[in-house]
């Protein structure tokens, strides 16, 4: 079968004649070396709003604008999952019928001829979404409702709502918490289901879901810093509400100007929406993350980039002789299972509890007599 | 041994209760009224906000055009009503069809059960017409409801001619998503009420009403318009209703934002909102705005068409176009717009409006005092009557070991014992007795005193209310044939008496907090004070001074006081009259329950308490 590292390229030579041919050669080996030893092949995403009703408009126009942009970068519907309420564009109290706008003045309809939804309505639940993320889905599931990953994806998950701290509402009846979210990316790691990583979340306090992350190869975006609100944008009067949130929407244009070949990385991403446009603060974590974020490229996770090269020499490539890190050995597990909680500040028992404890001791001593202290030391 | 059951303790205890009963109870007093006063003060009172998510800001687009066009169709309207001296209901039935509604028509009858003068009808026979706007894409689940009253006279053309104009514009747009009601209803308020008792397929006065041919879902708030002019130099809001009832502040909220950014004036109790509020005449503002809101909301009558929805858990209010004389006017488009944005944003809702506070004190638009903080003024007047109870219980538990030291014989304390159930029953059967008769004898015996004095029927009801009132103070000389009591009977009477009030006036204050408060104000000195012992003269001349009537009677006084129409003598008088015939009339029409109130519990535990006075 094919070994990795010892592949055979023959092609047509596009590169610069200039320079000399062993140059050339060395240069185009390590470039194929590398390319070789990339472990991501194929990209996903999987784009959840979670709520619901007229007045979040702006929570199904920022997935939808965050659908159109990956999209439009590479990724295919087949592997898109993406989880909607989808009651805006028809909403009886939508004046622009079968539109959801992300700009006010009506310049961008996100929801176009071509939007595919894969959990409309009710079913955005959060056992579905954990779901999606595991895989443990009945036989019967579609394949366009799977998330069917394997260890060379990279995956970016977009989140938005209505959040609070450590936890995220799903469509007004129920919620997930931090620690829901960082154990189903455990498992998505146990199960080799990701090479890497992007989470992005807009909500208010958005940055406690990502704080309980320990799984390696983890990125992660948030719209604000906890105890801050993420505010909404484009007031639109004709429609009555608003249209975007203001990290997805500078989030937005940040990506109308990435093109598949852009070599823009995860720290222009990082820039987004600072304090003075966006209000709240946005955050990031990459401590769990192996590479270097200015290494990163954005297309690595927005777009699925075919990197093709073409060559007319002929490149032998040395197998690879490092030791490949097992699967599981890339982090110590003891230290990443074994996290424990910050150590909050330590506060005096409350005056409540000591002030009824007093009046029970109190009371008992003023019954029975001090004299059964003895009894009890 | 334990506080309370250590007799010494307990001893003192009560000593110091007695003894300082009568200067903390004047303390509670004080305190109550002062809390209310301070609840106008600005510092203690909560701005304004908008608390249903759903309705959100005012970001919302009018463009309603055709303020104009409103006009003329209100001329057409006025001419034809002058024509045909009724409703014409035809010309409303085919210019609605014209605007693309679903038209129907009700009618209905009603006989009151004496003629009412001041609005000068007896035998009321009309119809109402409605035109439903179904939603484009929707079910017909939900829906609102605009109304304007067909008035006899030459009032209202215009609120009826932006009704219909508002009707052509709202029918062209798509984003309704609940069926919109455009209801004219005559006799204004028995209109409504026919309206309504059918809508909800309920008969609860009695009335006549045909039922009703088309209907739009369960409906979720009601705006009601009364527009006589024109232009308008403010807007003013209603929201008292039925019983005191009023609609969720979120309403009131949702009219003043949308006023402030069509820059109109509005006002409530058509009292303009300043802005000085540590100025003393800024306050006095304030606290009069207050007081108005509060004697409407005694009053337990509708005061505007809206009053009669809240009963139905709709929430509803009337907005009044006042025109009085100012530079600034606003013409009818702007007024359009208004109620163009409120409706927009009432579409949005999804649910009924609750989020908001549903008991609350205005004391200007942009102002409030939620239940939470005027209770305790009431709270206040309440606890003098328990500590009076407390106080009589322990004379009441003190009096056999007082009179086995004093005489000492075995037969006596059986006599001085509690008085028996039957001398205790009799003062409050009987005063219960002549509270029944003042609720029914002066309807029913309106005819026997129509052909024995020359009086018309209205004034021969309140004359025989007035005058059952009146032969109330006679009782005690009667009551005293029938029982032979100890002489310390009255404790137990007034045990009764105090204990009876403070329920009666707690409820009503959980219900209608102003008719609890003002009847406190005055009922609570009288139940503290009244013993067999103060000066009988004085002490009558002040009780039948602090009674129900001439609290009514000082209210109808204020009332006019507080709106800048100050009366005379006479003329307040004549008020005070029809305000009892109003009164009787609003609980047969429209089941208002100030009056059974006041005749069936009130005036019967006041009556119990001068049988006190007069105890032998």
């Amino acid at each position: 079968g094919w070994k990795r590292g010892s592949s055979f390229l023959p092609g047509i030579d596009v590169t610069d004649t200039k320079l000399s041919t062993s140059a050339f050669l060395l240069l185009h080996q390590a470039r194929a070396e590398r390319f070789f030893r990339s472990d991501h092949t194929n990209n996903w995403a999987v784009l959840v709003c979670t709520s619901r009703f007229w007045f979040n408009y702006r929570h199904v126009a920022n997935t939808l604008s965050v659908y159109r942009s990956v999209k439009r970068l590479g990724i295919p519907d087949s592997h898109i999952v993406l989880m909607l309420a989808d009651d805006m564009a028809c909403n009886h109290r939508n004046p622009k019928p079968a539109t959801v706008f992300s700009h006010k003045n009506m310049e961008l309809n996100v929801y176009g001829d071509d939007v595919e939804v894969d959990y409309r309505g009710y079913e955005v639940t959060v056992e579905n979404f954990l779901r999606v993320l595991t895989g443990r889905l009945p036989p019967s599931t579609p394949r366009s409702k799977r998330l069917l990953s394997d260890d060379h994806s990279n995956i970016l998950i977009y989140l938005t709502g209505h959040g609070g701290n450590g936890f995220l509402k799903f469509q007004d009846s129920e919620e997930i918490s931090n620690v829901e979210l960082a154990d189903a990316f455990e498992q998505m790691w146990q199960k080799r289901r990701y090479n890497e990583l992007l989470f992005i979340i807009d909500t208010c306090q958005g940055a406690s879901m990502y704080e309980r992350f320990y799984s390696p190869n983890l990125m992660a975006l948030a719209s604000s810093q906890v105890g801050e609100d993420s505010l909404s944008h484009q007031p639109d009067l004709a429609i009555g509400v608003h249209l975007m949130d203001r990290y997805t929407f500078y989030l937005l244009e940040f990506l109308e100007d990435i093109h598949p070949a852009s070599q823009a990385n995860m720290n222009d991403l990082f820039k987004v929406c600072p304090k003075s446009q966006c209000v709240s603060t946005p955050g990031h974590r990459t401590d769990l993350f192996q590479r270097d974020p200015g290494s990163v490229l954005i297309t690595d996770f927005f777009g699925s980039v075919r990197k093709v090269e073409i060559t007319m020499e002929t490149i032998n490539l040395t197998p690879h002789t490092e030791t490949a890190l097992a699967y599981v050995d890339q982090l110590p597990v003891a230290q990443i299972i074994h996290q424990k909680p910050k150590q909050k500040d330590w506060h005096p028992p409350d005056g409540f509890i000591l002030g009824l404890w007093t009046l029970i001791l109190l009371v008992f001593f003023r019954t029975y007599g001090i004299k059964h202290l003895k009894h009890i030391f | 041994m334990g506080l309370l059951s250590d007799p010494n303790r307990r001893r003192a205890l009560t000593n110091l209760l007695t003894r300082l009963n009568t200067p903390i109870c004047v303390l509670c007093y004080l305190a109550g009224v002062a809390w209310f006063m301070g609840l106008a003060f600005e510092p203690f009172t909560l701005r304004t906000y908008m608390s249903e998510n759903a309705m959100g800001s005012t970001m919302v687009e009018e463009r309603f055009p055709a303020g104009e066009r409103a006009l003329v169709t209100a001329r057409e309207f006025g001419a034809h009503k002058r024509k045909s001296g009724a409703m014409p209901v035809d010309w409303l039935v085919k210019t609605m069809q014209s605007r693309g509604l679903e038209v129907y028509t009700q009618s209905f009858s009603r006989r009151l059960p004496f003629p009412d003068e001041n609005k000068e009808r007896y035998m009321v026979r009309g119809t109402n017409v409605y035109g439903i706007l179904r939603a484009p894409r929707a079910p017909r689940t939900e829906a609102l409801v605009l109304s304007a009253p067909c008035s006899p006279d030459n009032s209202n053309n215009q609120a009826v001619g932006l009704l219909l104009g508002l009707a052509q514009y709202f029918r062209s747009q798509i984003y309704w998503a609940k069926d919109i009601i455009f209801l004219v209803n005559e006799h204004d308020l028995i209109g409504m009420q026919a309206w309504l008792e059918a809508y909800h397929h309920t008969n609860i006065t009695g009335m006549d009403w045909a039922p009703l041919h088309g209907r739009g879902g369960s409906i979720q708030a009601a705006l009601s318009l009364e527009l006589s002019s024109d232009v308008v130099t403010s807007l003013d809001l209603v929201l008292e209703g039925l019983n005191g009832q009023l609609p969720n502040l979120d309403l009131a909220n949702l009219f003043y934002t949308f006023c402030q950014k069509q820059d109109i004036l509005c006002t409530i109790q058509e009292k303009l909102q300043r802005s000085d509020w540590d100025s003393v005449s800024g306050y006095s503002q304030a606290v009069q705005t207050m007081a108005l809101m509060v004697l409407k909301q005694a009053s337990g009558r509708p005061w505007g068409d809206h009053g009669l929805f809240l009963r139905y858990h709709i929430e509803s209010a009337t907005i009044r176009g006042i025109n009085s004389f100012r530079q600034y006017k606003t013409d009818t488009t702007t007024v359009g717009r208004l109620l163009e944005g409120m409706f927009r944003k009432l579409n949005n809702l999804l649910e009924r409006l609750h989020q908001s506070y549903f008991f609350y004190l205005l004391p200007s638009l942009s102002r409030f005092v939620s239940i939470g903080y005027y209770m305790p003024a009431f709270g206040f007047l309440a606890v003098i009557l328990l500590l009076r109870a407390l106080d009589l219980w322990v004379q009441l538990g003190a009096l056999p070991s007082v009179t086995e030291d004093g005489v000492g014989s075995r037969a006596l304390p059986l006599q001085s014992s509690s008085p028996s159930l039957v001398s205790i029953l009799t003062p409050v059967v009987i005063s219960h007795l002549t509270g029944a008769a003042l609720y029914t004898l002066p309807v029913l015996s309106q005819e026997l005193a129509v052909q024995h004095f020359p009086v018309s029927e209205t004034e021969a009801v309140v004359l025989t209310a007035i005058a059952i009132y009146t032969a109330g103070l006679a009782l005690p000389h009667n009551t005293h044939r029938y029982s032979s009591i100890a002489k310390q009977g009255w404790r137990v009477l007034k045990l009764v008496a105090v204990l009876y009030l403070a329920v009666l006036l707690s409820c009503t204050a959980l219900i209608n907090f102003s008719l609890g408060f003002i009847l406190a104000l005055t009922l609570v000195p009288v139940a503290a004070f009244v013993t067999p012992h103060v000066p009988k003269v004085l002490s009558a001349v002040v009780m039948v001074l602090l009674a129900p009537g001439c609290t009514l009677l000082y209210c109808v006084f204020a009332f006019q006081e507080l709106q800048e129409a100050p009366v005379s003598l006479i003329d307040g008088w004549m008020l005070f009259l029809s305000v009892i015939s109003q009164g009787m009339l609003d609980h047969a029409l429209y089941g208002s329950l100030v009056y059974p109130l006041l005749a069936l519990f009130i005036y019967p535990c006041w009556l119990i308490l001068w049988n006190i006075l007069f105890w032998k």
